[in-house]
């Protein structure tokens, strides 16, 4: 028997004929970019990878690729990719999802899945904005960011995802600019490839209700250092960057969720006995 | 005089006085002298030990209900027996065991007393110091085994079986405790007598209602629960966990309800028949996720065990007050299934049934048990095995554009599983095309709603959607845990001369108004029981179905249930 070899897709087989809802010139453009060349880099079959968000502009994401997708309810997409993977660990998991998506609503998965460390890669397109609502303030806004919602700022203190996704337990730490999609893309490889719990960060500028975010191009630059494996070196350096380091910044040792679906010891009739009498 | 068909036991005890204990064991007992029986508990809201009360009646057939009135009461000792007043209501004919160095009888036994109720003291605790490690509740297990007419041999088997691996002394000191009893009840005449068992053939079961629900499950073919703990849900959890491995399966537990129910609709997503149980506060959480799991048509089953609402309400007690939010929680128009089981048996029965059923349709179901059944233990014959499981309509040999959410024919569309080649989609909680791009045209819309409503609509749900038994121009209409004590009080009246009928919809939603209306063919009255303050079954009956002009309604909050004399009595002041 001859297996059937098929010719590994191009980046541009990745995409789907769906046209984003997207603004012209949103970063989210870029970050679908980065996904599609990075699963081509990969060689995986676009069936075989699962791509799940929740809700706001970033988690339009799932649809535009030609991947299996799932655009679930706001906040709840890591929930439903762990179910997911602990069901079929066959698949590639990616999660897509936006600051007010994955931190506000969805913070308590967050953690929870950075405890769990299954074996799939999250990606959060940080725009510091709610864009999908037009505007207000999200977990990663500056304080003094003046909205509708928030005349004059919120004067909270941002959120620190990478750190909190290092003290939970995440097995891999990065943060990325979407602005440069190869190396975006490269980092979400190495991401894919690395066992448990992954998590990029990608600043990706939301034009129309954050036009100061075209800035951040100049403003990135490449982490000064390797990544460490060690999760308290990696913190330090995070909190006292200028948050627009780029770069692998953890890799982790842990061991990821062990999945056991598929190993039957017993079979259905006899689970009855407990009852017999 | 003929003996008695069933007999009632309460056995009370405050924390640490090992009522439960002693209650399971005499349900054994009377399962190993070949009566059939069920046990419920009703405990107080301490974690551990606190006041417990253990509910057995006995019986020569099986039994869904527990009854009205209490023959026997065995207090081990009286402290905090009052609170249990409302629960175990004694009759002039009840007997009363309790320890007169156990504190002072509850008023409710002096009330009885002075009806005619006997009591006659058995000083337990003090016989139990007498002897190496001797535990009072033992002697009133051997009290009540001896009142009941089970043989001394049966229980000396049973403990040897209990407590064999704490070693010849632990065995030793209870069989001493337990012939203490039956001595000490010797010449005691508990004033009725259970008909001799009848023999059966077929394999006897000791069950709960929540064990049931979780067999039932993975015979429906659940292989992957994903669950957060909550009272009286968690045995379904902590059964599946072990049991889910076995079969190839797994349990995840969630960070929350809102976690629970997301990871169900990704592992369906991905192809596995996937489960979650809960109880009203979890039911809320999922509410949204419900609603994702009707649009993006992915199966899920939701088993809700009720308790006393709302908010925490009561986590430990018995209702049936999560009706209306089963159906009508979901915001926008959300056709799903509702399902009820009739008994602590029929846990399996309808859990299985549902698996199937929500498989079928690629619709999320919710199985609506009660704490009643769900931590009720039952002395039945091994339950009918049923053909019902999950089979979904996949997805394989694709044309392009695969259209997942694709209209027409039998409005259930083939689901691509991720992995199939072409089948690649995105699952779509936004309002969709039939290929699931979303949209928000009128027309679209429009058709996806039709399209799932039709799909529960024209599916033939057979005779399983309700228990329709007996004829004449009253019918008792009855749900979920109550469906029990109904039948018993329709098979009462039948015996007094009144044609009664049983309707019990199992199918809660979607409604089924052909077949309730057949089944209401020729009755002219209708006697609606449920236990909810506000009447919510009532609403919903009068909301779908028609009914004739003389309706009545016995409903009350729990956690009192209804028990089949009082359904009797509103039958029979009726009917004369
Ligand atoms: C339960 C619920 N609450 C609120 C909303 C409204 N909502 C939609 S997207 C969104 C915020 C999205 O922000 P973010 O995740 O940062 O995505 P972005 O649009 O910026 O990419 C909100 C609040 C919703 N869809 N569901
Ligand atoms: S609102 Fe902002 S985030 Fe949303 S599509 Fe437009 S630019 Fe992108
Ligand atoms: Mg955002």
């Amino acid at each position: 028997m001859t297996a059937e070899v098929r010719p590994l897709c191009k980046p541009a087989e990745y995409k789907s004929d769906i046209k984003p809802v997207w603004c012209p010139g949103c970063g989210d453009y870029h970050v679908l970019m980065s996904f599609t060349r990075a699963f081509a880099e990969l060689g995986l079959p676009p069936e075989q990878i699962a791509v799940i968000s929740g809700i706001g502009c970033s988690s339009r994401i799932p649809a535009y690729t030609s991947c299996y997708g799932f655009h679930g309810v706001h906040g709840r997409s890591l929930a439903l990719a762990a179910g997911l993977k602990v069901a079929r660990s066959d698949l590639t998991v990616v999660v897509a999802s936006g600051d007010g998506d994955g931190y506000s609503i969805g913070g308590n998965h967050f953690i929870h899945a950075c405890r769990r460390n299954i074996d799939m890669t999250y990606v959060v397109m940080d725009n510091h904005i709610y864009g999908m609502t037009k505007g207000q303030p999200s977990p990663t806004t500056e304080p003094e960011f003046d909205t509708a919602l928030s005349p004059g700022g919120t004067g909270l203190r941002p959120f620190h995802p990478l750190v909190i996704a290092l003290a939970s337990g995440a097995n891999f730490v990065a943060r990325a600019f979407s602005g440069n999609p190869n190396e975006t893309a490269s980092i979400i490889v190495e991401a894919i490839r690395h066992p448990g719990f992954s998590f990029i960060e990608i600043l990706s500028p939301c034009v129309t209700f954050r036009p100061d975010e075209k800035a951040w191009k100049d403003l990135v630059h490449p982490a000064p250092v390797e990544a460490t494996n060690d999760p308290g070196k990696a913190s330090r350096r995070i909190m006292t960057d200028d948050g627009f380091n780029i770069g692998i910044l953890y890799r982790g040792d842990r061991r990821p969720y062990q999945l056991h679906m598929g190993q039957a010891s017993a079979e259905l009739a006899e689970l009855e006995r407990e009852f017999e009498t | 005089m003929g003996g008695r068909t069933s007999i009632s036991v309460a056995i009370v005890g405050s924390g640490g006085a090992g009522t439960l204990t002693a209650g399971g064991l005499l349900l054994e007992a009377a399962n190993a002298a070949g009566w059939y029986g069920i046990l419920t508990r009703s405990v107080g809201p301490q974690i551990r030990g606190g006041e417990a009360a253990a509910l057995l009646r006995i019986a020569t057939e099986p039994v869904d209900c527990i009854a009205d009135r209490y023959d026997l009461l065995v207090a081990i000792d009286w402290l905090n027996a009052h609170r249990f007043d409302a629960e175990i209501t004694l009759a002039p004919t009840t007997l009363v065991i309790g320890d007169p160095r156990g504190g002072d009888a509850p008023p409710s036994v002096t009330a009885a007393m002075a009806a005619g109720a006997r009591l006659i003291d058995i000083p337990m605790k003090e016989m139990a110091k007498a002897m190496p490690n001797g535990r009072a509740n033992m002697i009133a297990l051997g009290v009540t085994a001896k009142l009941l007419g089970i043989d001394r041999n049966v229980l000396s088997d049973l403990l040897r079986a209990r407590f064999g691996a704490k070693g010849k002394a632990a065995v030793e000191a209870n069989r001493i405790a337990v012939d203490a009893g039956y001595g000490a009840a010797a010449q005691i005449d508990l004033g009725a007598r259970l008909d001799k068992p009848k023999k059966s053939t077929s394999k006897r079961w000791l069950i709960s209602g929540n064990e049931a629900t979780a067999l039932g499950a993975v015979r429906g073919g659940i292989r992957f629960a994903a669950a957060y703990p909550i009272t009286p849900a968690t045995e379904i959890l902590e059964w599946l966990a072990p049991n889910l491995q076995q079969l190839g399966g797994t349990l995840l537990q969630a960070e929350d309800e809102l976690a629970s129910i997301n990871m169900i609709i990704g592992a369906s997503f991905g192809g596995v028949p996937a489960l979650t149980a809960t109880s009203g506060p979890g039911l809320s959480l999922m509410i949204e996720a419900l609603g994702l799991a009707t649009a993006a048509e992915i199966p899920i089953v939701v088993i809700d065990v009720m308790r006393g609402g709302p908010s925490t309400g009561i986590p430990t007690k018995s209702e049936q007050a999560d009706l209306n939010v089963a159906i009508h929680g979901l915001h926008g128009d959300a056709p799903h299934l509702v399902l009820a089981p009739q008994s602590v048996a029929d846990c399996l029965f309808t859990t299985q049934w549902t698996v199937f059923l929500a498989e079928a349709l690629q619709v999320p179901a919710i199985v609506l048990s009660d704490q009643f059944m769900g931590q009720a233990r039952v002395a039945i014959e091994r339950p009918a095995d049923v053909a019902f499981i999950g089979r979904r309509l996949t997805a394989t040999e694709i044309a392009a554009p695969y259209k997942r959410y694709a209209l027409g024919g039998a409005s259930v569309s083939p689901i691509a599983i991720p992995g199939t080649l072409g089948g690649q989609y995105t699952a779509e909680g936004l309002t969709h095309t039939e290929r699931g791009v979303p949209t928000s045209g009128a027309a679209d819309h429009r058709a996806q709603l039709d399209k799932r409503r039709d799909k529960l609509d024209r599916f033939d749900y057979g005779n399983h959607w309700a228990t329709i038994e007996g004829d004449g121009e009253i019918a008792v209409v009855v749900w979920g845990s109550l469906t029990g004590a109904a039948r018993e009080a329709v098979t009462q009246a039948h015996a007094d001369g009144a044609n009664v009928k049983l309707v019990a919809p199992r199918l809660l939603w979607p409604v089924r108004p052909e077949q309730f209306a057949a089944a209401l063919k020729g009755v002219k009255r209708v006697l609606v029981v449920e236990q909810t303050h506000s009447a919510q079954f009532h609403r919903y009956l009068r909301a779908h179905y028609d009914l004739p002009k003389d309706v009545h309604v016995l409903h009350r909050p729990g956690p009192l249930t209804i028990g089949p004399a009082e359904i009797h009595r509103a039958i029979m002041d009726w009917s004369s």
